[in-house]
């Protein structure tokens, strides 16, 4: 068994309000730059929908991800040969289309437009050829809150088995929210597929990066990621993903995208697995078997055995105390009420989310709907969204999961109505989905209050322990960031990178370098 | 000193040491400038069928040129290749992916031109190389009548020539006097081939140094540990 601490993440869908906070802090930190505008390392998709870059979920259309071929684990785009066969030209890699182009605005026609009779506008212009767009065609929010049509909409592959036309109607929407970052994934297809080997996982605490000196820009990653999160930068030539903010993570602060999230949804901790069984867990032959095989490949903290073992091999003490503390442990394994998103594309992502429920509220007041004991709690299976949906999106349509972790959800909130409003606690609540008290205590701390302190425990990193002699550092850092200087070359004779900061009016191309 | 015995007496190693030093020193000094540069993600029309004939024509090109004039004439008649036999293997293969090359890089270029996303993020040198390769393309192709002419007169002396020339000079005693009787659509491609590798290093061509042959050896996944600092 070999041991290794991964920093994950869960977001609880339930109390996402969609308010895009996460995304625009994610942008203003990471991605406002030339040949990035289109990136979104964190963006919120509304679902039903296609989502951003279109139909993402949609393997059939970009061969993502990872698929069984006589019982092993190949890429779906093929083989090692058949990529660096298409390396002239990926053929399915997304077009900027698929994102939609990057606009600015002309704002200074704002100012400078003549007296007239009606109001100037500042109209888009691209961002890449600063030629007037005439019209916008899709963008990381083009859907959100349900915006667009239906039949558009439904295109969504969440919808399979699903009976669509019904909800088609007003009465019978649906919707979430569903915030989306790299997954951090254990079996990642991104680094499978590069061709140069520049895309890798940390080992001290599984975070997935690209070499952006060795990326030589073949583009398979972007195509091989099945939830679309690595973008080419068009402007450096290289991919870029989302880095979950590594040098936070490693001074032991939250990433961006969770520390500013205003819903306090996100949460952040260690999590140990054994990654030789990596391979075998991702290789399951169903499907629907690959949640609950995943959640076996985690180890547990507290077992004496794993702790031993855990510290033989290097993993440092307060990472292990971290793990103990995990609420990513809690709630995906103690409480199982996170799930993993399409754990189908077997990349075995470390994002996992809580379902969302979907009141029904009126309809139970006008007792229209079966409730639960308490008169007041609906049953899982007749929720604004359809379980299977739900199944679609969190264990490859195998609807029992998500079933016990919205009834484990519901039980909590039956059995805090029970004490608050009634006075008495309702025992039976929690028996029928296999919690105790002290737990469902525990799920109200964590989820309901959700401090910072207990939803982000995050270890610091041990540069420490790297570093054998750090007395030889004395002196190294003193002139340039990458430890030796270089000095300053007033002429080279290599291309060098278009000057570019921040949004302007101009495109970043109009003056190239 | 003439203007023959500098462009292939003197030129070829200015060239040769520009093209290993510069290409050294970018990976040392600007490996973040290391790249393929595609231009797939901003337009995908006509990359597919421009790209894909370009490259397969480029490659085949480049791995006879070695073959042919690289390789010692003794390995090609020990496996009972004939010189006259391989100069029309050569004339055959040149013909059919020097025209493949020819028309991809051709689609390339008004693909770089006329589409205002791949035009607008365009560097100086992605369009001006692209161009030096078509010149080149045609100097090389425009040596085909006379190379067939020779073929027919059972005359592959030619050939022979400009491959002893190649092997002196890249045994660093490189004889210019041997290109002398030489017809002048040879040595223009010559002169254009020879530039491309002094381009290369400040070009994008650079990318064909890390053709990721490496990568149908490798596992799958790569994971790394933060590297020491010391």
């Amino acid at each position: 068994m070999r041991i290794r601490a991964q920093i994950a993440m869960i977001m609880n869908l339930d109390k996402c309000i969609g308010c895009h906070t996460c995304s625009v802090t994610c942008k203003n930190v990471w991605t406002n730059r030339a040949g990035v505008e289109y990136a979104w390392f964190n963006n919120v998709e509304s679902k039903p929908g296609i989502g951003y870059p279109q139909h993402w979920e949609d393997q059939e259309k970009w061969r993502g991800g990872w698929q069984l071929k006589k019982g092993k684990l190949e890429l779906k785009s093929g083989t090692r040969l058949t990529r660096l066969v298409n390396i002239f030209a990926n053929p399915d890699m997304p077009e900027i289309d698929d994102y939609g182009e990057p606009v600015t605005y002309d704002y200074s026609h704002l100012q400078t437009s003549p007296l007239a009779e009606a109001a100037p506008t500042a109209r888009p212009r691209s961002l890449i050829d600063g030629q007037r767009v005439e019209k916008l065609h899709w963008g990381s929010n083009w859907e959100d809150d349900l915006a667009g049509e239906f039949s558009e909409r439904s295109q969504d592959v969440n919808f399979t088995e699903v009976n669509k036309q019904m909800y088609a109607d007003f009465e019978n929407t649906f919707h979430l929210y569903l915030p989306r970052i790299c997954n951090h994934c254990l079996n990642p297809s991104c680094v499978a597929s590069c061709p140069s080997g520049s895309l890798y996982k940390r080992e001290e605490d599984g975070i997935v990066l690209v070499d952006q000196d060795k990326c030589r820009g073949w583009r398979m990653c972007v195509s091989a990621c099945p939830y679309k999160k690595i973008y080419y930068n068009w402007e450096s030539g290289k991919a870029e993903k989302c880095l979950f903010c590594y040098p936070r993570v490693e001074s032991g602060m939250p990433t961006v995208c969770s520390e500013t999230c205003v819903g306090r949804i996100r949460y952040m901790g260690v999590m140990l697995y054994d990654a030789d069984a990596i391979e075998q867990t991702a290789s399951a032959e169903n499907e629907e078997d690959l949640y609950q095989q995943h959640l076996n490949l985690f180890l547990d903290p507290n077992n004496p055995e794993i702790i031993k073992l855990a510290k033989e091999q290097g993993i440092p003490h307060s990472w292990l105390e971290a793990a103990q503390k995990s609420p990513i442990y809690k709630m995906a394994v103690e409480w199982k009420v996170a799930l993993p998103l399409h754990p189908e594309f077997r990349t075995l992502p470390m994002v996992w989310y809580v379902p969302p429920l979907s009141p029904v509220q009126s309809q139970i007041d006008q007792g229209n709907l079966p409730t639960q004991g308490d008169g007041m709690m609906p049953t899982p299976d007749i929720l604004r969204i359809p379980l299977q949906y739900l199944a679609n999106l969190f264990t490859a349509g195998d609807e029992t999961a998500v079933y016990q972790s919205l009834s484990r959800l519901m039980a909590l909130r039956s059995y805090q109505r029970s004490k608050h409003v009634e006075g008495e606690t309702k025992q039976e609540v929690l028996d029928k989905v296999g919690l105790t008290v002290e737990q469902v205590e525990q799920m109200y701390r964590y989820m309901a209050i959700a401090n910072y302190e207990d939803r982000f425990v995050i270890p610091t990193g041990h540069e420490e322990l790297r570093n054998k002699d750090s007395y030889a550092l004395q002196g190294y850092n003193g002139i340039s960031f990458d430890g030796t200087s270089k000095g300053t070359h007033p002429f080279n004779a290599f291309p060098k990178q278009r000057s570019a900061s921040v949004f302007v009016d101009l495109p970043k191309s109009s003056n190239k370098g | 000193m003439d203007l023959h015995y500098f462009l292939y007496g003197i030129y070829p190693y200015i060239v040769l040491a520009v093209f290993l030093l510069g290409s050294w020193l970018r990976f040392d000094y600007a490996q973040y400038s290391w790249k393929s540069d595609s231009s797939q993600l901003l337009s995908k029309r006509y990359l597919r069928l421009g790209s894909n004939l370009f490259h397969v024509g480029v490659l085949v090109l480049f791995l006879g040129h070695f073959a042919g004039l690289v390789m010692p004439v003794e390995l090609w008649h020990s496996l009972g290749i004939s010189d006259l036999t391989h100069q029309w293997i050569a004339i055959i293969a040149g013909t059919i992916f020097g025209m493949m090359a020819l028309a991809g890089a051709i689609i390339l270029l008004i693909r770089r031109l006329t589409n205002s996303r791949v035009k607008a993020t365009s560097r100086f040198m992605d369009i001006f190389i692209l161009i030096w390769l078509i010149l080149t393309l045609l100097a090389g192709l425009s040596t085909l009548p006379a190379s067939i002419h020779h073929a027919y007169e059972n005359d592959p002396s030619v050939m022979l020539v400009l491959g002893e020339w190649v092997q002196s000079g890249l045994s660093l005693q490189i004889q210019s006097a041997l290109l002398n009787e030489v017809d002048w659509v040879f040595k223009i491609h010559l002169f254009f081939g020879l530039t491309v590798f002094l381009l290369f290093p400040f070009s994008r061509l650079v990318h064909i140094w890390s053709a990721p042959l490496g990568y149908l050896m490798r596992a799958y996944q790569i994971v790394r540990r933060k590297p020491r600092t010391l």
